[in-house]
């Protein structure tokens, strides 16, 4: 359970997973949904009780289509899709951090790059 | 010079827990114009009002402050004790020291200090108070109930039955509203009809009550016991004093195809029509959209079959006035306008229909004579899908309705149950969000539904209906299997929220009967007075208050018909005294206390006043009906002259308690 990731999928996206009633609309109208591993309102629910960390480790996140049929669909304004775009810019901004250790740079280190490349990527990504 | 009593009450330990009230009565003691200061365990017994009785007496007071609960409370009790000692009632004022004082607050130090300044604020208060006389006013013994839907029917049986003279005005041709379209009720599936039309015929025959079917309310003046009614009968065409009700017009009308309203457009019917056989008065009307005599001048043929000459061409609109005591309204409601719900292609195929068309096409009289037949291809449909909470329960920024509608999960089980019962092969799939069954014999109703007829109940909902090669293509999520199901359906049943008749908002404001963001009604309390409008002398009945079932539409039109019997049986009421009252002198006639006053009390009044030099002057300058002021005192704010004051709370004996608060 983590809230704090929570709060911040649920700020991304800009919905309030709470407002969920679980009726499954977002769930019938899915076009995707035998290529998914989560479903459209078992996204919600795993949004809401702060399961994050499996979403991320999911591929599922990017077997949605966004045509945004749960979007449309929704009678509460929760918003799947939203929430699915959210986890998925969640696991962009993580890129950094989950790949590229200090120590596994000289390894990888080019000797045609620019050292000046090297220090800038260190400094945007904060090791 | 005032001579004031103060009295504080203990309440038990309620307020003595945690206020000193000998303290407080020591200091209030040396208040000015305080003689007496007292404090008792219950004020509000026997002995403690015989104090404060023998102390006005004794002691000769002026004026009675009572430190205690809040005056919703006892401010009556205690305005009976004075009374009868001899004093203006209105010469007493209460200050809350339980409520707004010892039940919220903890350290006794300060409670007490508060309970000494709201005695205060209460002392200075009624140094001010003026003795004030409770008006009478005449109360007409008739009642008017607005809707001719069983809540209607039944509210107006109920006062007729205590005979009390009663009008039922009803915008359609017929009363009997949305329940001579049903086929069966639940729990118990009687036929919907077979326990209505009796009634309908009771209201026809009963002296007591006159019906204004085909009429609309068109304007509302008066207030509680002697309001002033303008109603609109609109020409029907045929003169009701006349048609016998054979329906031989209705068969030789050569306009044949005119979409049948009350089948909901399933059916057609002509342009004179009697909505259905048991219409009462069983009176035909002409539809001026569709009579081709009335457009055009050409035709005139049900003139000449009608034996009895009862057909009017040139009938016009009647505007009637009438004066009753009281009013109730019964205005019903509608499912709503799905057009906006294109996922379950409801306007892309006619086998998608909502419950109430569905209700038509299982009716014995419906357009299929009750078998339930496709309207698009007129065949026996094998798989049903009802489809629940369509368009309520929604998000307030979404198109549907916030609430739950209350009557779907139940008339759903009872289709669904009815179409297993009558064609034992077809499915019947039923998704749902919630099934909500609080009713007494209503879970186990739906639990028959399950366990005896087979339905398929699934929690989930439909996402997505195609129609595609004569099939609705249904695709829904089964919640609990974890599944997305893919039907193939001959038909989709939609339960349709439901919303108050479009009739009641503009009912309201002739009324100032205040109204929620739904266009329900709002009652006078949510618990405790449940069938009255705030706005006295109007009462509520049926939906238009809130979505309910025939047997709690039942109830609360019971409940309204005994609160409108209770207003007529006395021959006149009591006004509250504490009321607007405007000084002409200092009025400007702007009319910024009409606008805000939302019980319609304050009119103008072109004055004349006596000008400099013997010249008269002609002012407009408004007029307080004490009679219909509920003493609010939104107008003595919006006067921006301070010319408004409300008799009781006026602008200086605010100020003196604030001032005294503020000491």
């Amino acid at each position: 359970m983590n809230r704090d990731l929570t709060q911040t999928v649920a700020r991304i996206a800009g919905v309030n997973p709470r407002a969920c009633m679980r009726c499954g609309k977002c769930t019938g109208a899915c076009p995707a949904y035998d290529e998914m591993e989560y479903h459209p309102h078992q996204f919600v629910s795993m949004v809401e009780t702060g399961r994050i960390d499996e979403l991320l480790r999911s591929k599922g996140i990017y077997t949605c289509l966004s045509c945004f049929a749960c979007i449309e669909r929704c009678p509460r304004q929760v918003e799947p899709a939203r929430l699915i775009e959210a986890v998925r810019v969640l696991a962009e901004r993580k890129q950094g951090a989950d790949h590229l250790r200090p120590q596994d740079i000289p390894a990888r280190l080019d000797p045609d790059m620019p050292q000046q490349a090297i220090t800038s990527a260190l400094r945007k990504y904060r090791r | 010079m005032q001579r004031i009593g103060v009295f504080v009450c203990w309440c038990g330990t309620n307020i003595a827990a945690t206020v000193d009230v000998q303290a407080v009565s020591d200091a209030l003691a040396k208040e000015p114009g305080v003689v007496l200061s007292a404090n008792y365990q219950y004020m509000c017994s026997q002995t403690g009002q015989d104090l404060i009785e023998t102390a006005i007496r004794e002691h000769a007071l002026t004026g009675v402050v009572i430190c205690s609960c809040s005056p919703r409370m006892h401010e009556q009790t205690f305005r009976k004790t004075v009374a009868r000692a001899g004093l203006n009632p209105y010469l007493l004022e209460i200050a809350n020291i339980r409520e707004q004082c010892s039940w919220i607050h903890k350290d006794r130090a300060q409670a007490t200090e508060k309970a000494i300044i709201l005695g205060r604020a209460a002392i200075a208060k009624v140094q001010l108070n003026t003795p004030l006389q409770a008006g009478q006013s005449p109360v007409t013994k008739r009642a008017l109930v607005i809707g001719g839907g069983i809540a209607g029917i039944q509210t107006a049986l109920d006062i007729a039955e205590a005979g009390f003279a009663v009008d039922i005005v009803e915008k359609q041709p017929t009363i009997g509203g949305k329940m001579t379209q049903l086929d069966k009720t639940f729990p118990t599936l009687d036929c919907a009809a077979c326990i209505l039309t009796p009634k309908m015929v009771d209201c026809a025959q009963n002296e007591k009550i006159r019906i204004f079917s085909y009429s609309e309310v068109e304007a509302v003046s008066g207030f509680v016991g002697s309001f002033r009614v303008t109603i609109r009968k609109k020409a029907r065409y045929v003169r009701e004093d006349v048609c016998t009700g054979c329906g031989l017009c209705t068969e030789k009308c050569p306009q044949k195809k005119v979409p049948n309203a009350f089948n909901l457009g399933l059916d057609t019917r002509r342009a004179i029509y009697i909505p259905f056989a048991q219409a009462v008065p069983k009176v035909a009307v002409i539809d001026a959209d569709y009579c081709s005599m009335l457009k055009n001048g050409k035709c005139g043929v049900c003139a000449k079959v009608c034996a009895a000459g009862a057909i009017d061409y040139t009938q016009k609109d009647e505007l009637v006035e009438c004066e009753y005591g009281a009013i109730v309204a019964a205005t019903g409601y509608n499912p709503i306008d799905l057009s906006g719900y294109d996922e379950f292609a409801y306007s892309r195929s006619p086998d998608v229909v909502s419950s109430l068309e569905f209700e038509r096409l299982m009716n014995a009289a419906g357009p299929t004579g009750g078998t339930l037949l496709r309207p698009s291809d007129k065949t026996h449909p094998k798989t049903i899908v009802f489809v629940q909470c369509v368009g309520s329960r929604c998000s307030a920024e979404g198109k549907g309705k916030t609430y739950c509608s209350k009557i779907c999960c139940m008339y759903t089980a009872k289709h669904a149950m009815l179409c297993r019962e009558k064609y034992p092969d077809t499915d019947v799939y039923v998704f749902y969000i919630d099934v909500r069954t609080p009713g007494k014999n209503f879970d186990e109703f739906y639990r028959r539904a399950v366990e005896e007829y087979g339905v398929h109940y699934i929690k989930g909902m439909v996402g997505k209906v195609s129609p595609e090669g004569g099939k609705l293509k249904v695709q829904a999520s089964d919640l609990l299997d974890g599944r997305q199901l893919h039907i193939d359906a001959d038909m989709v049943v939609l339960a349709a929220a439901i919303e108050p008749d479009k009739s009641a908002r503009p009912l309201a404001t002739m009324l100032t009967a205040s109204m929620d963001t739904n266009d329900f009604f709002t009652e006078a309390h949510p618990k405790l007075r449940p069938v009255e409008s705030p706005t006295a002398g109007v009462f509520l009945s049926g939906c238009c208050q809130g979505p309910k079932d025939i047997p709690e539409t039942v109830a609360q039109a019971s409940a309204a018909a005994s609160k409108v019997i209770g207003l007529l049986s006395k021959d006149s009421i009591v006004c509250n005294p504490c009321v607007a009252q405007p000084d002409e002198l200092m009025c400007n006639g702007c009319s910024s206390c009409e606008k805000v006053c939302p019980y319609g009390a304050i009119t103008y009044l072109d004055k004349e006043f006596r000008g400099p030099n013997r010249t008269t002057l002609l002012r407009r300058v408004a007029q307080v009906n004490p009679a219909v002021c509920q003493g609010c005192g939104a107008c003595t704010v919006a006067c921006p002259s301070g010319a408004m004051d409300l008799k009781g709370f006026s602008n200086r004996q605010i100020m003196a308690e604030v001032d005294a608060i503020c000491r």
